[in-house]
């Protein structure tokens, strides 16, 4: 067990450096020149922005500059931001609680509606609750998460005024975004479960159970559920990746501050450090999501356990 | 003990069957209704891309001092903006660039991730390994927020555009073509290719290759409404293309400024991209029930 976890320790640390160096090149391999970002080079001399450039160490070569970038990462220092020479890191860590609240409210929501929706539509094969229940799944995963925003603004703020339309302060603005994320999640969920539902109920171990006259309600949601969410653990790791990313579009809509709104402003601004900063914080926790996945599956299965 | 002979006789049994036959009928019939109108609603929407002119009833750039922001009536089925003008219009000459930034990127995605996929899963060994962990390496950042940051670093622009999201799914693709590649290639027939003296690059033209194209399809299909969905988030957040006639995410995020004033503006650009999605994927799902007997991968 602990050979394995480390193992697979190691190669998540590989592959977060990794995400580093793609990070770190597509910003500087990319045309663009950063300093347009900060001053506009017609109005300013040749020396000005030679010597700009040696500030921000611009001029070095990129080995060089990626070597500076984790020596003083590895120290807790993820440089300053462009526009407005504010540390990036506790930019970062000021935001990440409410980013964190956002994708922990829309998984819930995308868990509790897609399971309960997903087993409906199993149990109920082929018939008007199944149809109703692929379709509601099917316009989960085609709705753009814009739009889905814009229509419950429209609806539960403008017409009804039942929750804020934006804003980052308490719960009630929390409701909204959460819903508008997690009805994309939602969607996959049904469709997943569905699939592995309707999978498990064919097995044995079913039929054994509903021979020992065991009640169907419980057959289902005690037995075949259980078994039918071992393989939606793995969509979860994919799922709260896309979900953070949705966070830079949900954010922008109810605008809310966060981590997806900090990464688009610096996006437009061209402001590196920043860019740099919350990618590498976005890697480092689809990593850690996806480890303790892998990890979890012993946990819950126990035949994972005993084929190793 | 007369209930259990009840339950036993064959006319119970025909009875059951045959409530299973209408129950499975009409789960049919109601699927084939679903994949008719999404075939419906891509005919249309391809019609639109092709003869905007003759679809829409004014054209986009007509500005009405007389009509600004009226909701929808008869005249203007999707209402008017500021500009008074026709947004049915506007979001029909739309059409073109919101479909070619999908379908390009899809294409452009799906053969790059092809390729890779195909070489990494021929090949094995360590090439396999050194692909396969940088493609490990760019899963790590989201799609959008790749495509997000590649078009950021380029600039607007068409091709940029296209290139954002096509990139952003490639590693989606490099993985389901690679292990299509290795199961195929573990099967009787190309041992046979084998010992009949075929070399490596005839077997995998000849053999591999035609029988793996099938998930791929499926995959780009399904691909299209996701291609389609993170090209218009990019317009959506100001990264797309500044032009006249708005593609569906820019019109959308024009419209959100008025939102309190005239709901019309946001909710049908955004109608219309859910629509395209909705329909590409039912019909991928359609494909993937065709062509693979599994059918159980979301």
């Amino acid at each position: 067990m602990l050979r394995t976890a480390g193992l697979r320790l190691l190669t998540s640390l590989l592959v977060i450096f990794g995400s580093l160096v793609l990070v770190f090149s597509i910003v500087y391999v990319l045309p663009g020149d950063p300093i347009r970002s900060i001053v506009d080079p017609t109005t300013v001399s040749e020396e000005t922005l030679a010597s700009l450039r040696a500030e921000l160490g611009l001029d070095r070569p990129f080995y060089a500059r990626f070597a500076d970038y984790i020596g003083s990462m590895l120290r807790g220092d993820f440089g300053k931001s462009l526009l407005n020479d504010e540390p990036v890191l506790p930019k970062i860590l000021k935001h990440l609680p409410a980013t964190l609240a956002l994708t922990a409210a829309s998984s819930l929501f995308a868990a509790m509606v897609g399971i309960w929706l997903g087993v409906l539509s199993a149990i109920h094969r082929d018939r008007w609750i199944d149809s109703a229940a692929r379709v509601i799944g099917l316009f989960g995963i085609s709705m753009p998460t814009f739009w889905s925003g814009i229509l419950l603004i429209l609806i539960f703020s403008i017409t009804l005024g039942w929750f804020p339309a934006m804003g980052s302060d308490g719960w009630k603005t929390l409701v909204l975004p959460a819903i508008g994320l997690g009805i994309v999640g939602a969607g996959y969920v049904v469709r997943l479960v569905r699939n592995s539902m309707l999978e498990v109920i064919n097995e044995q171990f079913v039929l054994t159970l509903r021979a020992k006259g065991v009640s169907e309600r419980l057959v289902m949601y005690r037995h075949a559920l259980r078994n039918a969410l071992i393989p939606a653990l793995t969509m979860i790791g994919v799922l709260s990746g896309e979900l953070l990313a949705g966070t830079v579009v949900i954010e922008t809509v109810f605008a809310r501050q966060g981590i997806g709104r900090i990464i688009s402003d610096a996006l437009m601004a061209k402001d590196i450090p920043v860019v740099q900063g919350v990618i590498f914080f976005s890697a480092v926790m689809y990593v850690l999501i996806n480890l303790l996945v892998d990890l979890s599956y012993r946990v819950i299965d126990p035949r994972v356990r005993r084929l190793q | 003990m007369e209930d259990t002979v009840a339950v036993k006789s064959p006319a119970w049994r025909e009875s059951r069957a045959a409530s299973e036959r209408v129950r499975i009928r009409s789960g049919i019939r109601f699927s084939a209704l679903l994949v008719y109108g999404a075939g419906l609603v891509i005919f249309f929407i391809v019609l639109c891309a092709l003869f905007p002119g003759q679809i829409a009833p004014y054209s986009p750039t007509l500005m009405n001092v007389d009509a600004i922001i009226q909701s929808p009536s008869l005249a203007h089925p999707f209402g008017t903006d500021y500009y008074g003008r026709d947004v049915f219009s506007v979001v029909v000459h739309g059409t073109r660039d919101s479909l070619l930034i999908g379908i390009a990127s899809v294409l452009v995605g799906g053969l790059i991730g092809a390729a890779i996929g195909a070489i990494a899963g021929f090949l094995g060994g360590v090439i396999d390994t050194i692909i396969m962990g940088l493609i490990e390496v760019m899963m790590t950042i989201p799609g959008i927020l790749f495509a997000l940051a590649v078009a950021a670093a380029m600039g607007p622009s068409l091709f940029n555009i296209v290139l954002a999201v096509a990139l952003s799914a490639v590693p989606g693709y490099a993985r389901v073509f690679r292990s299509q590649i290795i199961s195929i290639k573990g099967r009787p027939f190309i041992a046979a290719a084998r010992s009949v003296g075929a070399g490596r690059v005839r077997i995998f033209a000849r053999h591999v290759l035609p029988n793996a194209w099938a998930p791929l399809l499926v995959m780009a299909t399904i691909g299209l409404g996701t291609s389609i969905l993170v090209g218009s988030g990019l317009s959506f957040l100001g990264l797309g293309v500044i032009k006249e006639i708005p593609d569906w995410g820019t019109l959308l995020s024009q419209g959100r400024g008025y939102l309190t004033v005239a709901w019309w503006m946001s909710t049908f650009p955004g109608l219309a991209i859910t629509l395209l999605v909705l329909s590409v994927n039912l019909l991928g799902d359609k494909l993937r029930d065709r062509l693979d007997p599994k059918k159980n991968r979301i």
